[in-house]
C-alpha cells in the first residue's frame, strides 16, 4: 500500500510537472509589434487575448517599452493607462508566463499610420507600488498617471506632478484598491479626534 | 457586420475624406513640431520683484466652463502665462461603483458619464462585454446602435453650437441650438423612452425594437437639422465678428494634439484626419457612406466648423439608416444574456427562471479583459473591462475623451488673452461628468 501511494503520489507530481511546464510556456507571438516587443525586451509575455495583442512587459522596462514604441514602430499616441486591483478575484485570468501580482498598470497604444492597436500590462507588488512615468514618451499621460495613482497609490517615478486629481487633496486611502471602503462613513463624535 | 470585430486589426484604407478648403483660412500653424514638456507641481507665489503677474481661478463656478471645471489662469496683465486645469469637482466614484453592479445594470451607470452624448458610453460598454462573452450581436441590432448613436451625435454637437454660440456672445445660438437639439432629444425620446440616459443599448442589443413610424420621424428630425444648420452657416460662418473672434485663436498643432493624446474634432482640426468610424469600423459604419470632416488651422474656428458639419454627416448616415435597416432580432437570442419577451413569462417556468436570474444575480462572464473604442461625439472613448467569472467586473474603466482633451487646453490658452480662454474652453467641448467620472 505504501508504495502504491508513493507511486501514485509520484504519478500526480509527474503530471503537474508537465502540466506546470505547458503552462509556464508563454504562447510565440503572432502579432509582429508584440514579437519586436519581445525581442527588444527579453522576459516579455505575449497574449492574445480576444483578438486583441497584449504584452506582459516587466516594469523595470515600463518607459523604455514606450520610447521603443513610439519611436520604432510608429505607435503615435497612446490612448490610455488604468490599473487593475486583482485582491479579491474570485477567478483571475492566467496568463503563461507571467507572474500574477495584485495590481497591473495597463496602457493601450494606437499607431496612426499602421492602424493597429496594442496593449501593455506590467504587474505591480503591492509592497513596492512604483511604475517608470509614461509622460517622458507621452506628455498626454498626465492626467492619466494623476488618475492612476489617486485611485489606486500607485506611484510613477519621474512624473513631474503626481498629485491626486480626482479627490480632494487631503483624502486619505485610494479609493478603486478593493480593501478601500470609500462608502463607509466613520462616526464622528464631538471632541473626537478626526479619523482624517 | 459583427459587432464584436476586432479593432485592432488594420484594415484597408477605404477612406474618404473631405477637406474643407476655403481661401479665407490661411494656414495659421507654422510652429512646425515643438517639443511638449509636461511640467506641473504646486504652482509658487507670483514673484513681485520678478514681475506683476497673479493667479486667477476660472471656475469651478464660471458660467463659461461647462459644470465645475476650474482653470488656473498666471496673469501678466490680460496675457495668460500658464493655464492648467483642476477638475475632480464632479467626481462621483463611478468606476467603484461599476464595481457592484451587474452587467444588466452597467449600461445604467456608464450612461451618465457623457451626459450629452450618453449612447456612446452605452455602446462602448456593450461592446466590450459582448467581447468578453463572445457573441455577435444581429444586424438589425447594430443597424438599431448606429443609428441612435447618430442621432446623439447631432444632438451633442447642436448642444455645442448653443453653448458655444452663448460663450462667444452669439447669444440668438443658445435658442436657436436648443431649438434643433431638442427635437432631436425628441425623437430619441419616442424611442427610447427618456430624453437623455437612454439606457436603452444594453449587452446583447437593444432594449427594444424600433417604433412603429419612426422613419417618419427621423426624416422629419432631419429635415430640421438640416435647416437648422444651414442657419446657423449663415449667422455664423461668414459673420466677420464671429470669425475675428475665433480665427487663429486657440491653436495647437498636430504634434502637440497627438502628444497630448486628444482626439476627436481637436485632432482633426489640426489637419489630422483621423476617425475611428472609418479608420477601426465596428457595427455597420463600413456599409455607410460618409466623409471625415478635418481642416487644418488646428484654431477655435475650425473646431466649430467641424463640429457643424459633422451634424450634416451624421444626418447623412442616419438618412441611410432609415433606408437599409435591415429585419430581423433586435437583440441576440441567448436566454443567458437577454431576458425573454414578457409574454412567456406567463407560460414557461424557464423563461420565469431566466428573468429572474438575469435581474437578480446578472450573467456570469468568463474572465478576461478587453479594450474597446469607437469615436464619440468628443474623440475615443474607451472601455477596458476586466471580468473575474462573476456576475460583476473586477475592474471598469471608461477612456474619458473630454479627460484626455482638457490637456490640450493649456497650450491653446498659453500666451493668448483671457478673453481669448472662454474661446478655447468652449471649443475643447468638455463635459464634466466624463472627465471626473
Amino acid at each position: 500500500m505504501p508504495d502504491d501511494d508513493a507511486r501514485e503520489d509520484g504519478h500526480k507530481n509527474g503530471d503537474a510537472d508537465v502540466e506546470d511546464k505547458e503552462k509556464s510556456a508563454p504562447t510565440p507571438p503572432d502579432d509582429d509589434v508584440a514579437a519586436a516587443v519581445v525581442e527588444r525586451f527579453p522576459g516579455t509575455v505575449f497574449h492574445r487575448s480576444h483578438g486583441q495583442p497584449v504584452v506582459y512587459v516587466d516594469r523595470a522596462v515600463w518607459a523604455e517599452m514606450g520610447e521603443f514604441l513610439r519611436d520604432e514602430q510608429q505607435f503615435t499616441q497612446c490612448m490610455d493607462v488604468t490599473a487593475v486591483d486583482h485582491l479579491v478575484d474570485a477567478e483571475r485570468l492566467s496568463v503563461p508566463g507571467v507572474d500574477p501580482e495584485r495590481f497591473e498598470v495597463v496602457a493601450n497604444l494606437l499607431s496612426h499610420p499602421r492602424n493597429r492597436r496594442i496593449r501593455a500590462i506590467c504587474e505591480v507588488p503591492p509592497g513596492d507600488a512604483s511604475v517608470p512615468s509614461l509622460t517622458g514618451t507621452y506628455p498626454g499621460m498626465n492626467f492619466a498617471e494623476r488618475e492612476v495613482y489617486d485611485m489606486f497609490g500607485i506611484s510613477f517615478t519621474d512624473h513631474p506632478d503626481l498629485a491626486r486629481i480626482l479627490m480632494p487633496d487631503d483624502w486619505a486611502g485610494y479609493p478603486l484598491r478593493k480593501d478601500d471602503a470609500p462608502g463607509r462613513v466613520p462616526v464622528t463624535f464631538k471632541e473626537d479626534p478626526s479619523p482624517r | 457586420m459583427s459587432d464584436t470585430r476586432d479593432p485592432s486589426e488594420g484594415t484597408d484604407a477605404r477612406t474618404k475624406h473631405v477637406f474643407i478648403s476655403d481661401p479665407a483660412l490661411t494656414r495659421l500653424t507654422d510652429e512646425g513640431s515643438q517639443e511638449l514638456v509636461v511640467t506641473g507641481g504646486p504652482w509658487p507665489e507670483p514673484d513681485e520683484a520678478e514681475g506683476d503677474t497673479m493667479i486667477i481661478n476660472m471656475g469651478p463656478q464660471h458660467p463659461s466652463t461647462h459644470g465645475v471645471l476650474r482653470v488656473m489662469l498666471e496673469l501678466d496683465a490680460e496675457t495668460v502665462v500658464r493655464a492648467k486645469p483642476v477638475i475632480g469637482y464632479l467626481h462621483t466614484g463611478m468606476e467603484k461603483t461599476g464595481e457592484e453592479l451587474t452587467y444588466v445594470q452597467g449600461a445604467t451607470n456608464v450612461t451618465r458619464m457623457d451626459y450629452a452624448s450618453p449612447l456612446a458610453n452605452e455602446l462602448v460598454f456593450s461592446m466590450a462585454v459582448e467581447r468578453l462573452l463572445d457573441i455577435d450581436v444581429p444586424a438589425r441590432a447594430s443597424w438599431i446602435r448606429m443609428y441612435l448613436v447618430e442621432l446623439n451625435r447631432m444632438a451633442s454637437h447642436l448642444l455645442f453650437q448653443a453653448t458655444n454660440g452663448l460663450d462667444m456672445g452669439a447669444l440668438s445660438m443658445i435658442v436657436y441650438g436648443w431649438r434643433e437639439r431638442e427635437e432631436t432629444l425628441r425623437l430619441l425620446e419616442t424611442i427610447t423612452g427618456l430624453r437623455m440616459n437612454n439606457n436603452f443599448i444594453r449587452p446583447g442589443g437593444v432594449a427594444a425594437d424600433l417604433p412603429d413610424g419612426w422613419q417618419d420621424d427621423t426624416i422629419a428630425v432631419c429635415e430640421t437639422v438640416e435647416k437648422g444648420v444651414r442657419e446657423y452657416d449663415e449667422l455664423l460662418t461668414n459673420n466677420p465678428i464671429w470669425r475675428e473672434r475665433l480665427q487663429g485663436v486657440g491653436v495647437i498643432t498636430t504634434e502637440q494634439a497627438l502628444a497630448l493624446s486628444a482626439s476627436g474634432p481637436i485632432l482633426r482640426s489640426t489637419g489630422f484626419p483621423w476617425d475611428l468610424r472609418k479608420a477601426q469600423p465596428v457595427l455597420a459604419y463600413d456599409e455607410v457612406d460618409f466623409d471625415v470632416i478635418y481642416t487644418e488651422n488646428g484654431d477655435c474656428f475650425d473646431r466649430y466648423r467641424i463640429r457643424l458639419l459633422e451634424i450634416l454627416e451624421s444626418v447623412k448616415i442616419v438618412r441611410q439608416c432609415v433606408e437599409k435597416m435591415p429585419p430581423g432580432d433586435y437583440r441576440v437570442q441567448d436566454r443567458k444574456v437577454t431576458p425573454p419577451p414578457r409574454a412567456r413569462i406567463d407560460e414557461s417556468m424557464e423563461a420565469l427562471i431566466h428573468h429572474f436570474k438575469l435581474f437578480t444575480e446578472g450573467f456570469k462572464v468568463p474572465a478576461g479583459e478587453t479594450y474597446v473604442a469607437i469615436e464619440s461625439p468628443r474623440g475615443e472613448i474607451g472601455c477596458y473591462l476586466v471580468a473575474d467569472g462573476t456576475g460583476k467586473p473586477c475592474r471598469l474603466h471608461i477612456r474619458g475623451p473630454s479627460f484626455y482633451n482638457l490637456q490640450s487646453m493649456t497650450p491653446m490658452m498659453e500666451e493668448r488673452l483671457i478673453a481669448d480662454a472662454v474661446a478655447v474652453i468652449s471649443s475643447v467641448d468638455p463635459i464634466m461628468g466624463e472627465v471626473d467620472r
